[in-house]
């Protein structure tokens, strides 16, 4: 293919990365590079820091107080890291966007949910808004049950939809990057399959990293994998190189289960 | 099956039973001695309450007196208190949750917060004569009495803030957060109107506090008998608005009750059990309103 190469540049890069909870040293020593339009899956056993490494991307930890970055996170193509204290969290969340766990509808309707991010952006032209929220949702897989309820409470939706709603809230702002902490977890398997498909349907406009504990859901939507473990990434790889000849005994343990 | 089992099964049917009942009656006894209290007042006041009691000034004959001044002055009172009790106690909720970091110094404001709420309202009132009467020259007035009262129900108002605020799940800030809101953003669009319910709640309660507050207002040199309105509010020339009100003496409902009742005449009892019955009822339908808006709110939104 012609422009091969250039799909394969990075979007970001995490460089030496150690985080901290206060005294809790959560990650150590991460390099990785997370590829510009591709989908990087994270698997690693329960509490090995999947969720801490997703939510540095973007800057979630500013949150609480306690919590303490070192290293770098580098956004291409500028070059600039954006775990360092110079870097402002609210401008970074404004282009790496994230849907959570649990599906986390506001209590508003469906629209509101969408246009939300371009509310806090100041924009607040009918027509602008409508048009972004009808494409947010197409993009989401959500227009065609939700067009002629978008004045409904978001609540109503299935847990699925509500979690398509959610990548659309995230989509209308058109991150460069999107995180996912193992979304489909809290689904059942009809939608899980809906969000994986639009999850590499998503990959042609934007890059995505996502944790999951599904080694055939990240076998499914992923092109690169990393395994972590203990706060470390055990190894980097092409999703099917990891999942059918891993280099590493405890990736390999891992993914034929092992442990974990 | 085993016959110990089923014994102990028993047993502890016997244990359910015994406090459902107690609980009922515990129950009762609360709404009964409410009921007894307000059917007592009303057989002791009825003959007063007519429409010319709430229309009529004090006088000195118990059958021409009525509580006129008193529920404008309860009124009058009720909205200083309000408006500056809203606000700071808002503003002080939503800053202690949201922006305040968390170390001892606003350990320390949390705990005084919880304790001003339980000092005797009377304390209040010799701080507010102290500092709103001596110091800041306000007067014996309406907007003396008014701020009086919005410091006695402050902590009420900053602790239903908080507490309401504190329902709002993490991860609707978080997902508020996420897609890059500041703050502010996130306090405009998300806490402030999830929390809407839970306060108003706190407010009218504290309001409803208020109404039957006396101490404090007698501390600060509310008079018992007023035979005037004060100013309007409103004007007929520009700029329309006139706050010389706020500078006028008061009295209260609670307080025309009082002074009701201190008098030796036994027809003057009747007009205070009339005030008692107005005072109940407005206490009454404040909290019922609390409870309707809490109600309403609670069906909208469900964590
Ligand atoms: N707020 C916190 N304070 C202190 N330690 C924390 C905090 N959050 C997570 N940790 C610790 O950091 C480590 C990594 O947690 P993390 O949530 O990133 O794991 P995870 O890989 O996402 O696990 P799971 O698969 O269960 O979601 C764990 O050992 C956890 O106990
Ligand atoms: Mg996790």
């Amino acid at each position: 293919m012609v422009n091969e190469p250039a799909l394969q540049t990075p979007k970001a890069e995490a460089k030496n990365l150690n985080f901290f909870y206060s005294a809790v040293h959560a990650l150590k020593n991460i390099d990785l590079p997370i590829m510009r339009r591709k989908v990087t899956a994270l698997i690693g056993p329960s509490g090995c820091g999947k969720t801490t490494f997703l939510r540095c991307f973007n800057r979630m930890h500013d949150l609480y107080p306690g919590n303490r970055y070192a290293g770098e996170i580098l956004l291409y193509p500028e070059g600039r890291n954006i775990v360092s204290p110079e870097a402002d969290p609210i401008e970074i969340r404004m282009s790496i966007s994230m849907v959570f766990q649990k599906p986390n509808p506001f209590p508003k309707s469906i629209y509101e949910n969408v246009a939300y991010g371009l509310r806090i952006r100041g924009i607040s032209k009918k027509a602008v808004l409508d048009e972004k929220v009808e494409k947010s949702l197409r993009g989401a897989a959500l227009w065609e049950e939700a067009k002629d309820r978008l004045q409904k409470s978001a609540f109503d939706l299935s847990g699925g939809q509500q979690q398509r709603l959610c990548i659309a809230r995230a989509l209308a702002t058109d991150p460069r990057i999107l995180l996912f902490d193992e979304p489909t977890s809290a689904l059942d398997p009809t939608a899980t399959t809906k969000i994986e498909e639009l999850i590499i349907e998503l990959k042609k406009e934007v890059t995505i990293l996502i944790v999951t504990h599904n080694m055939q859901q990240a076998a499914r939507v992923s092109d690169s994998t990393a395994f972590m473990y203990l706060g470390e990434i055990v190894e980097y790889d092409k999703t099917d190189k990891i999942f059918t000849a891993p280099s590493q005994r405890l990736t390999e343990e891992y993914i034929t289960g092992r442990f974990g | 099956m085993n016959g110990g089992i089923k014994k102990r099964i028993r047993f502890m049917k016997a244990m359910n039973y015994g406090f459902a009942v107690l609980g009922l009656v515990s129950t009762f006894v609360g709404l009964i001695l409410l009921g007894t209290l307000l059917l007592d007042l009303f057989m002791d006041g009825r003959e007063r309450l007519t429409y010319s009691f709430l229309t009529s000034f004090p006088s000195r004959f118990a059958e021409e007196a009525g509580i006129l001044s008193a529920l404008v002055g309860s009124f009058l009172i009720l909205v200083v208190t309000a408006a500056a009790a809203i606000p700071l106690g808002i503003a002080a909720g939503i800053y202690l949750e949201e922006y305040a970091p968390k170390n001892w110094f606003t350990d320390i404001v949390e705990i005084n917060i919880a304790n001003l709420a339980g000092v005797p309202s009377i304390v209040y009132g010799l701080l507010a004569l102290g500092l709103f009467v001596y110091a800041l020259k306000l007067g014996q007035s309406i907007l003396t009495g008014g701020l009086t009262l919005a410091l006695l129900i402050l902590p009420m108002v900053i602790m239903a803030t908080r507490e309401a605020i504190r329902a709002i799940p993490t991860a609707i800030r978080e997902g508020s957060y996420a897609v890059g809101a500041t703050k502010w953003q996130t306090v405009q669009y998300h806490i402030l109107p999830y929390s809407t319910g839970g306060i108003l709640t706190g407010i009218i309660i504290g309001l409803s506090r208020a109404i039957g507050e006396t101490a404090p207002l007698i501390t600060i040199g509310s008079l018992t008998f007023i035979a005037f309105l004060p100013e309007s509010p409103i004007s007929g020339e520009f700029p329309f608005i006139s706050l010389k009100w706020l500078s006028a003496p008061f009295t209260v409902l609670p307080i025309q009750m009082f002074n009701w009742v201190s008098r030796p005449q036994p027809e003057f009892q009747i007009n205070a059990a009339a005030a008692g019955v107005i005072l109940m009822l407005m206490t009454l339908l404040m909290n019922g309103l609390a409870i309707y808006i809490r109600y309403q709110f609670r069906k909208k939104i469900k964590w």
